[in-house]
Protein backbone atom coordinates (compact mmCIF):
# COMPACT_ATOMS: atom_id res chain seq x y z
CA UNK A 1 0.00 0.00 0.00
CA UNK A 2 1.17 3.44 -0.80
CA UNK A 3 -1.50 5.43 0.95
CA UNK A 4 1.03 7.20 3.10
CA UNK A 5 2.52 8.89 0.05
CA UNK A 6 -0.77 10.56 -0.75
CA UNK A 7 -0.53 14.08 0.52
CA UNK A 8 -3.47 16.07 1.62
CA UNK A 9 -4.07 19.15 -0.44
CA UNK A 10 -3.21 22.24 1.58
CA UNK A 11 -6.14 24.33 2.67
CA UNK A 12 -6.99 27.33 0.56
CA UNK A 13 -5.21 30.51 1.57
CA UNK A 14 -7.76 32.82 0.05
CA UNK A 15 -9.70 34.67 2.67
CA UNK A 16 -13.34 35.25 1.84
CA UNK A 17 -15.11 37.71 4.05
CA UNK A 18 -18.33 36.30 5.45
CA UNK A 19 -20.50 38.96 3.77
CA UNK A 20 -19.44 37.88 0.28
CA UNK A 21 -21.61 35.00 -0.86
CA UNK A 22 -19.06 33.20 -2.98
CA UNK A 23 -20.34 31.14 -5.89
CA UNK A 24 -23.95 31.63 -5.00
CA UNK A 25 -26.23 30.93 -7.90
CA UNK A 26 -29.59 32.66 -8.05
CA UNK A 27 -32.58 30.37 -7.71
CA UNK A 28 -36.06 30.79 -9.07
CA UNK A 29 -39.31 28.86 -9.12
CA UNK A 30 -40.65 27.40 -12.31
CA UNK A 31 -43.71 25.47 -13.38
CA UNK A 32 -42.85 22.59 -15.67
CA UNK A 33 -45.65 21.11 -17.75
CA UNK A 34 -44.85 17.86 -19.52
CA UNK A 35 -47.02 16.16 -22.12
CA UNK A 36 -47.54 12.63 -20.78
CA UNK A 37 -48.57 9.63 -22.82
CA UNK A 38 -48.60 6.01 -21.76
CA UNK A 39 -50.36 3.64 -24.18
CA UNK A 40 -50.55 0.98 -21.46
CA UNK A 41 -52.76 3.22 -19.33
CA UNK A 42 -54.65 5.47 -21.73
CA UNK A 43 -54.79 6.29 -25.41
CA UNK A 44 -55.14 9.95 -24.52
CA UNK A 45 -52.18 12.18 -23.75
CA UNK A 46 -52.41 14.60 -20.86
CA UNK A 47 -50.36 17.32 -19.19
CA UNK A 48 -48.62 16.88 -15.85
CA UNK A 49 -47.38 19.86 -13.91
CA UNK A 50 -44.66 20.33 -11.29
CA UNK A 51 -43.47 23.32 -9.28
CA UNK A 52 -39.68 23.27 -9.04
CA UNK A 53 -37.01 25.48 -7.54
CA UNK A 54 -34.17 25.62 -10.02
CA UNK A 55 -30.81 27.36 -10.29
CA UNK A 56 -29.76 29.97 -12.82
CA UNK A 57 -27.32 27.51 -14.38
CA UNK A 58 -29.94 24.79 -14.89
CA UNK A 59 -31.24 23.63 -18.23
CA UNK A 60 -34.60 22.12 -19.14
CA UNK A 61 -32.91 18.72 -18.94
CA UNK A 62 -31.98 19.41 -15.30
CA UNK A 63 -35.60 20.22 -14.56
CA UNK A 64 -36.68 16.95 -16.19
CA UNK A 65 -34.04 15.09 -14.16
CA UNK A 66 -35.29 16.71 -10.98
CA UNK A 67 -38.82 15.58 -11.78
CA UNK A 68 -37.73 12.06 -12.67
CA UNK A 69 -35.40 11.63 -9.73
CA UNK A 70 -37.37 13.40 -7.01
CA UNK A 71 -41.03 13.58 -8.01
CA UNK A 72 -42.22 11.04 -10.57
CA UNK A 73 -39.90 8.28 -11.74
CA UNK A 74 -42.24 7.27 -14.54
CA UNK A 75 -41.49 10.37 -16.64
CA UNK A 76 -39.74 9.06 -19.74
CA UNK A 77 -37.38 10.88 -22.05
CA UNK A 78 -34.20 10.17 -23.98
CA UNK A 79 -30.87 11.69 -23.16
CA UNK A 80 -27.34 10.42 -23.41
CA UNK A 81 -24.46 12.86 -23.35
CA UNK A 82 -26.47 15.80 -21.97
CA UNK A 83 -24.08 18.22 -23.64
CA UNK A 84 -25.60 18.88 -27.05
CA UNK A 85 -23.58 16.34 -29.01
CA UNK A 86 -25.51 13.07 -29.09
CA UNK A 87 -28.82 14.52 -30.27
CA UNK A 88 -31.01 12.33 -28.06
CA UNK A 89 -33.07 14.91 -26.22
CA UNK A 90 -34.66 16.98 -28.97
CA UNK A 91 -38.08 18.03 -27.73
CA UNK A 92 -40.67 20.71 -28.25
CA UNK A 93 -40.08 23.30 -25.53
CA UNK A 94 -42.56 26.19 -25.42
CA UNK A 95 -43.61 25.28 -28.96
CA UNK A 96 -40.11 25.27 -30.44
CA UNK A 97 -37.91 22.30 -31.19
CA UNK A 98 -34.75 22.43 -29.11
CA UNK A 99 -32.33 20.22 -27.24
CA UNK A 100 -33.34 20.05 -23.56
CA UNK A 101 -29.64 19.95 -22.67
CA UNK A 102 -28.86 23.20 -24.47
CA UNK A 103 -31.83 25.26 -23.34
CA UNK A 104 -31.18 27.23 -20.16
CA UNK A 105 -34.23 27.76 -17.98
CA UNK A 106 -33.26 31.39 -17.38
CA UNK A 107 -33.55 32.06 -21.13
CA UNK A 108 -37.19 30.98 -21.10
CA UNK A 109 -40.10 32.95 -19.70
CA UNK A 110 -40.17 31.54 -16.15
CA UNK A 111 -43.25 33.57 -15.20
CA UNK A 112 -45.34 31.17 -17.28
CA UNK A 113 -45.35 27.36 -17.22
CA UNK A 114 -42.63 25.82 -19.38
CA UNK A 115 -44.28 23.41 -21.82
CA UNK A 116 -42.37 20.31 -22.83
CA UNK A 117 -43.80 18.04 -25.54
CA UNK A 118 -42.40 15.27 -27.71
CA UNK A 119 -41.25 16.36 -31.18
CA UNK A 120 -44.10 16.46 -33.67
CA UNK A 121 -44.74 14.30 -36.70
CA UNK A 122 -43.27 11.04 -35.38
CA UNK A 123 -45.28 8.38 -33.52
CA UNK A 124 -45.06 8.89 -29.74
CA UNK A 125 -44.06 5.76 -27.83
CA UNK A 126 -44.16 7.09 -24.29
CA UNK A 127 -44.11 10.60 -22.83
CA UNK A 128 -41.30 12.42 -24.64
CA UNK A 129 -39.99 9.35 -26.49
CA UNK A 130 -40.90 9.08 -30.16
CA UNK A 131 -40.29 6.34 -32.70
CA UNK A 132 -37.31 7.64 -34.68
CA UNK A 133 -37.34 4.76 -37.17
CA UNK A 134 -39.15 6.65 -40.01
CA UNK A 135 -36.60 9.45 -39.57
CA UNK A 136 -33.63 7.07 -39.78
CA UNK A 137 -35.22 5.21 -42.68
CA UNK A 138 -35.10 8.42 -44.77
CA UNK A 139 -31.54 8.97 -43.59
CA UNK A 140 -30.50 5.49 -44.71
CA UNK A 141 -32.16 5.95 -48.10
CA UNK A 142 -29.86 8.80 -49.11
CA UNK A 143 -26.78 6.56 -48.58
CA UNK A 144 -24.96 8.48 -45.83
CA UNK A 145 -21.56 6.93 -46.50
CA UNK A 146 -18.64 7.49 -48.84
CA UNK A 147 -19.09 5.83 -52.23
CA UNK A 148 -16.05 5.91 -54.50
CA UNK A 149 -15.35 4.50 -57.91
CA UNK A 150 -12.18 2.81 -59.05
CA UNK A 151 -9.38 1.36 -57.00
CA UNK A 152 -8.87 2.16 -53.39
CA UNK A 153 -5.98 4.63 -53.15
CA UNK A 154 -2.85 3.53 -51.35
CA UNK A 155 -2.70 6.80 -49.44
CA UNK A 156 -5.32 9.13 -47.99
CA UNK A 157 -7.88 10.77 -50.28
CA UNK A 158 -6.64 14.31 -50.65
CA UNK A 159 -8.95 17.29 -50.49
CA UNK A 160 -8.20 20.99 -50.56
CA UNK A 161 -9.36 23.32 -47.80
CA UNK A 162 -11.80 24.95 -50.28
CA UNK A 163 -13.27 21.59 -51.24
CA UNK A 164 -13.71 20.75 -47.56
CA UNK A 165 -15.36 24.11 -46.94
CA UNK A 166 -17.99 23.42 -49.58
CA UNK A 167 -19.92 21.05 -47.31
CA UNK A 168 -18.53 22.04 -43.91
CA UNK A 169 -21.87 23.35 -42.60
CA UNK A 170 -23.73 20.09 -43.19
CA UNK A 171 -21.12 17.95 -41.42
CA UNK A 172 -22.35 19.37 -38.12
CA UNK A 173 -25.60 17.36 -38.09
CA UNK A 174 -26.17 15.23 -34.98
CA UNK A 175 -29.39 13.57 -36.24
CA UNK A 176 -31.54 14.87 -33.39
CA UNK A 177 -34.58 15.23 -35.72
CA UNK A 178 -35.33 18.75 -34.48
CA UNK A 179 -35.42 20.01 -38.08
CA UNK A 180 -37.48 17.22 -39.65
CA UNK A 181 -40.03 17.29 -36.83
CA UNK A 182 -40.36 21.09 -37.12
CA UNK A 183 -41.26 20.88 -40.82
CA UNK A 184 -44.99 21.42 -41.52
CA UNK A 185 -44.70 19.36 -44.70
CA UNK A 186 -43.41 16.41 -42.68
CA UNK A 187 -46.23 16.80 -40.12
CA UNK A 188 -48.91 16.12 -42.75
CA UNK A 189 -48.17 12.52 -43.61
CA UNK A 190 -44.52 11.82 -42.81
CA UNK A 191 -43.77 10.93 -46.42
CA UNK A 192 -41.35 13.80 -47.07
CA UNK A 193 -37.67 12.85 -46.82
CA UNK A 194 -37.23 15.73 -44.41
CA UNK A 195 -34.51 18.32 -43.89
CA UNK A 196 -32.15 16.03 -41.96
CA UNK A 197 -31.93 13.45 -44.76
CA UNK A 198 -31.33 16.20 -47.33
CA UNK A 199 -28.67 17.85 -45.14
CA UNK A 200 -26.82 14.55 -44.86
CA UNK A 201 -27.16 13.94 -48.60
CA UNK A 202 -25.73 17.44 -49.14
CA UNK A 203 -22.74 16.49 -46.99
CA UNK A 204 -21.81 13.74 -49.50
CA UNK A 205 -23.12 15.28 -52.74
CA UNK A 206 -20.71 18.20 -52.38
CA UNK A 207 -17.81 16.09 -51.09
CA UNK A 208 -15.12 16.05 -53.78
CA UNK A 209 -14.04 12.52 -52.74
CA UNK A 210 -17.50 11.03 -53.22
CA UNK A 211 -18.65 9.61 -56.56
CA UNK A 212 -22.33 8.85 -55.88
CA UNK A 213 -23.61 12.43 -55.96
CA UNK A 214 -25.73 11.70 -59.04
CA UNK A 215 -27.39 8.75 -57.35
CA UNK A 216 -28.26 10.83 -54.31
CA UNK A 217 -29.62 13.65 -56.48
CA UNK A 218 -31.75 11.09 -58.28
CA UNK A 219 -33.10 9.80 -54.95
CA UNK A 220 -33.96 13.32 -53.81
CA UNK A 221 -35.57 14.21 -57.16
CA UNK A 222 -38.52 12.21 -55.85
CA UNK A 223 -42.12 13.36 -55.39
CA UNK A 224 -41.33 13.35 -51.65
CA UNK A 225 -37.83 14.76 -52.12
CA UNK A 226 -36.43 18.29 -52.19
CA UNK A 227 -39.32 19.69 -54.24
CA UNK A 228 -41.65 19.38 -51.26
CA UNK A 229 -39.57 21.97 -49.42
CA UNK A 230 -41.58 25.20 -49.11
CA UNK A 231 -38.67 27.23 -47.67
CA UNK A 232 -40.51 28.04 -44.43
CA UNK A 233 -37.15 28.08 -42.59
CA UNK A 234 -38.59 26.17 -39.60
CA UNK A 235 -35.69 23.71 -39.93
CA UNK A 236 -33.00 26.40 -39.95
CA UNK A 237 -34.53 27.93 -36.83
CA UNK A 238 -34.85 24.59 -35.07
CA UNK A 239 -31.33 23.28 -35.74
CA UNK A 240 -29.41 23.22 -32.44
CA UNK A 241 -26.15 23.14 -34.39
CA UNK A 242 -26.97 26.28 -36.38
CA UNK A 243 -26.83 24.52 -39.74
CA UNK A 244 -28.28 26.62 -42.56
CA UNK A 245 -30.66 23.80 -43.43
CA UNK A 246 -32.88 25.65 -45.89
CA UNK A 247 -29.79 26.90 -47.72
CA UNK A 248 -28.48 23.36 -47.99
CA UNK A 249 -31.80 22.16 -49.40
CA UNK A 250 -31.74 24.99 -51.97
CA UNK A 251 -28.24 23.99 -53.00
CA UNK A 252 -29.40 20.43 -53.57
CA UNK A 253 -32.32 21.77 -55.66
CA UNK A 254 -29.86 23.82 -57.71
CA UNK A 255 -27.64 20.78 -58.16
CA UNK A 256 -30.55 18.69 -59.46
CA UNK A 257 -31.54 21.49 -61.86
CA UNK A 258 -28.09 22.19 -63.26
CA UNK A 259 -27.54 18.48 -63.77
CA UNK A 260 -30.75 18.13 -65.76
CA UNK A 261 -31.61 21.42 -67.43
CA UNK B 1 -42.19 -24.76 -21.97
CA UNK B 2 -41.74 -22.80 -25.14
CA UNK B 3 -39.91 -19.56 -24.61
CA UNK B 4 -41.85 -16.63 -26.00
CA UNK B 5 -39.94 -14.95 -28.75
CA UNK B 6 -39.48 -11.26 -28.13
CA UNK B 7 -38.64 -9.27 -31.19
CA UNK B 8 -35.57 -7.07 -31.09
CA UNK B 9 -36.70 -3.50 -30.47
CA UNK B 10 -36.83 -1.44 -33.66
CA UNK B 11 -35.49 -4.20 -35.86
CA UNK B 12 -35.77 -2.15 -39.02
CA UNK B 13 -39.52 -1.78 -38.59
CA UNK B 14 -40.97 1.46 -39.88
CA UNK B 15 -44.32 2.54 -38.46
CA UNK B 16 -47.14 2.00 -40.97
CA UNK B 17 -48.00 5.13 -42.87
CA UNK B 18 -44.45 6.37 -42.91
CA UNK B 19 -42.87 4.10 -45.51
CA UNK B 20 -42.94 5.69 -48.92
CA UNK B 21 -45.23 3.43 -50.93
CA UNK B 22 -43.89 4.08 -54.38
CA UNK B 23 -40.78 5.88 -55.41
CA UNK B 24 -41.80 8.18 -58.21
CA UNK B 25 -38.78 8.98 -60.27
CA UNK B 26 -39.35 11.32 -63.16
CA UNK B 27 -39.02 15.05 -63.36
CA UNK B 28 -42.60 16.24 -62.95
CA UNK B 29 -42.04 17.83 -59.53
CA UNK B 30 -38.84 19.47 -60.71
CA UNK B 31 -40.51 20.91 -63.80
CA UNK B 32 -43.47 22.09 -61.71
CA UNK B 33 -41.07 23.81 -59.30
CA UNK B 34 -39.18 25.47 -62.15
CA UNK B 35 -42.44 26.47 -63.86
CA UNK B 36 -43.62 28.26 -60.72
CA UNK B 37 -40.49 30.40 -60.63
CA UNK B 38 -40.37 31.23 -64.34
CA UNK B 39 -44.12 31.86 -64.76
CA UNK B 40 -44.08 33.96 -61.58
CA UNK B 41 -41.42 36.25 -63.03
CA UNK B 42 -43.26 36.56 -66.37
CA UNK B 43 -46.61 37.12 -64.65
CA UNK B 44 -45.30 40.13 -62.76
CA UNK B 45 -44.68 41.91 -66.09
CA UNK B 46 -47.88 40.67 -67.74
CA UNK B 47 -50.13 41.61 -64.81
CA UNK B 48 -48.74 45.07 -64.15
CA UNK B 49 -48.83 46.11 -67.83
CA UNK B 50 -52.38 44.70 -67.99
CA UNK B 51 -53.41 46.73 -64.93
CA UNK B 52 -51.76 49.90 -66.22
CA UNK B 53 -53.28 49.71 -69.71
CA UNK B 54 -56.76 48.91 -68.41
CA UNK B 55 -56.99 51.07 -65.32
CA UNK B 56 -54.58 53.98 -65.67
CA UNK B 57 -53.77 54.79 -69.30
CA UNK B 58 -56.22 56.83 -71.39
CA UNK B 59 -59.59 57.35 -69.69
CA UNK B 60 -58.51 55.10 -66.87
CA UNK B 61 -61.04 53.00 -65.06
CA UNK B 62 -64.03 54.91 -66.48
CA UNK B 63 -63.03 53.98 -70.02
CA UNK B 64 -63.68 50.28 -69.53
CA UNK B 65 -66.68 48.81 -71.33
CA UNK B 66 -67.36 46.05 -73.84
CA UNK B 67 -66.14 48.38 -76.57
CA UNK B 68 -62.81 48.92 -74.86
CA UNK B 69 -62.31 45.17 -74.47
CA UNK B 70 -63.36 44.50 -78.06
CA UNK B 71 -60.97 47.19 -79.24
CA UNK B 72 -58.10 45.62 -77.37
CA UNK B 73 -58.86 42.17 -78.70
CA UNK B 74 -58.99 43.44 -82.26
CA UNK B 75 -55.23 43.74 -81.93
CA UNK B 76 -53.41 40.37 -82.11
CA UNK B 77 -50.75 41.67 -79.68
CA UNK B 78 -53.35 42.02 -76.92
CA UNK B 79 -54.95 38.72 -77.89
CA UNK B 80 -51.64 36.94 -77.38
CA UNK B 81 -50.89 39.04 -74.28
CA UNK B 82 -54.18 38.13 -72.61
CA UNK B 83 -53.98 34.52 -73.75
CA UNK B 84 -50.52 34.17 -72.16
CA UNK B 85 -51.78 35.92 -69.06
CA UNK B 86 -54.76 33.59 -68.81
CA UNK B 87 -52.82 30.38 -69.32
CA UNK B 88 -49.82 31.24 -67.16
CA UNK B 89 -51.88 32.58 -64.27
CA UNK B 90 -54.29 29.64 -64.37
CA UNK B 91 -51.51 27.04 -64.50
CA UNK B 92 -49.48 28.93 -61.87
CA UNK B 93 -52.49 29.16 -59.57
CA UNK B 94 -53.57 25.58 -60.17
CA UNK B 95 -50.12 24.27 -59.40
CA UNK B 96 -50.03 26.38 -56.25
CA UNK B 97 -53.34 24.96 -55.05
CA UNK B 98 -52.22 21.44 -56.03
CA UNK B 99 -49.17 21.87 -53.81
CA UNK B 100 -51.30 23.19 -50.94
CA UNK B 101 -53.65 20.20 -51.29
CA UNK B 102 -50.65 17.85 -51.20
CA UNK B 103 -49.35 19.58 -48.08
CA UNK B 104 -52.56 19.80 -46.10
CA UNK B 105 -54.71 16.83 -47.13
CA UNK B 106 -53.74 13.87 -45.00
CA UNK B 107 -55.46 11.09 -46.89
CA UNK B 108 -54.88 10.13 -50.50
CA UNK B 109 -58.63 9.90 -51.13
CA UNK B 110 -59.13 13.51 -49.93
CA UNK B 111 -56.30 14.58 -52.19
CA UNK B 112 -57.87 12.85 -55.18
CA UNK B 113 -61.27 14.49 -54.66
CA UNK B 114 -59.89 18.00 -54.09
CA UNK B 115 -57.53 17.76 -57.05
CA UNK B 116 -60.36 16.45 -59.23
CA UNK B 117 -62.43 19.55 -58.43
CA UNK B 118 -59.37 21.76 -58.97
CA UNK B 119 -58.44 20.32 -62.38
CA UNK B 120 -62.05 20.43 -63.60
CA UNK B 121 -62.35 24.09 -62.62
CA UNK B 122 -59.03 24.87 -64.31
CA UNK B 123 -59.98 23.19 -67.58
CA UNK B 124 -63.37 24.93 -67.68
CA UNK B 125 -61.90 28.37 -67.00
CA UNK B 126 -58.99 28.00 -69.42
CA UNK B 127 -61.18 26.70 -72.27
CA UNK B 128 -63.89 29.30 -71.68
CA UNK B 129 -61.35 32.12 -71.39
CA UNK B 130 -59.53 31.09 -74.55
CA UNK B 131 -62.82 30.90 -76.42
CA UNK B 132 -63.86 34.38 -75.26
CA UNK B 133 -60.56 35.98 -76.24
CA UNK B 134 -60.95 34.82 -79.85
CA UNK B 135 -64.73 35.07 -80.31
CA UNK B 136 -65.63 38.12 -78.28
CA UNK B 137 -68.51 40.08 -79.81
CA UNK B 138 -69.40 43.36 -78.07
CA UNK B 139 -72.68 43.77 -79.95
CA UNK B 140 -74.39 40.40 -79.75
CA UNK B 141 -77.70 39.69 -81.45
CA UNK B 142 -79.75 37.41 -79.22
CA UNK B 143 -83.07 36.01 -80.51
CA UNK B 144 -83.14 38.56 -83.29
CA UNK B 145 -82.80 41.44 -80.83
CA UNK B 146 -79.64 43.48 -81.12
CA UNK B 147 -78.28 44.46 -77.74
CA UNK B 148 -77.03 47.76 -78.95
CA UNK B 149 -74.79 50.02 -77.01
CA UNK B 150 -73.84 53.48 -78.24
CA UNK B 151 -70.49 52.21 -79.58
CA UNK B 152 -72.14 49.53 -81.74
CA UNK B 153 -72.77 50.24 -85.41
CA UNK B 154 -76.43 50.79 -86.28
CA UNK B 155 -78.05 47.52 -87.34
Amino acid sequence: MSTETVQKEPASKIEISPDVAGGEIPTFDITLKVRRYNPEVSDEAHWDEWQLTMYGTDRVLDALHKVKWEHDGSVSFRRSCAHGVCGSDAMRINGRNRLACKTLLKDLDTSKPILVEPIKGLPVEKDLIVDMEPFFQSYREIMPFLVSKGHEPTKERLQSAEERDRYDDTTKCILCAACTSSCPVFWTDGQYFGPAAIVNAHRFIFDSRDDAGDMRLEILNDKEGVWRCRTTFNCSEACPRGIQVTKAISEVKQAILTRRV
Amino acid sequence: MATPIIETPRSGRVAPGYSRSSTSRGNFEMIAWLFMRLSGAILVVLIFVHLYVNLVAGDGISGIDFGFVAGKWADPVWQIWDLTLLWLSMLHGTNGIRVIINDYAEKNSTRMILKGVLYTATVVIVVLGTLVIFTFDPCPVIDGVAHVADYCPAP
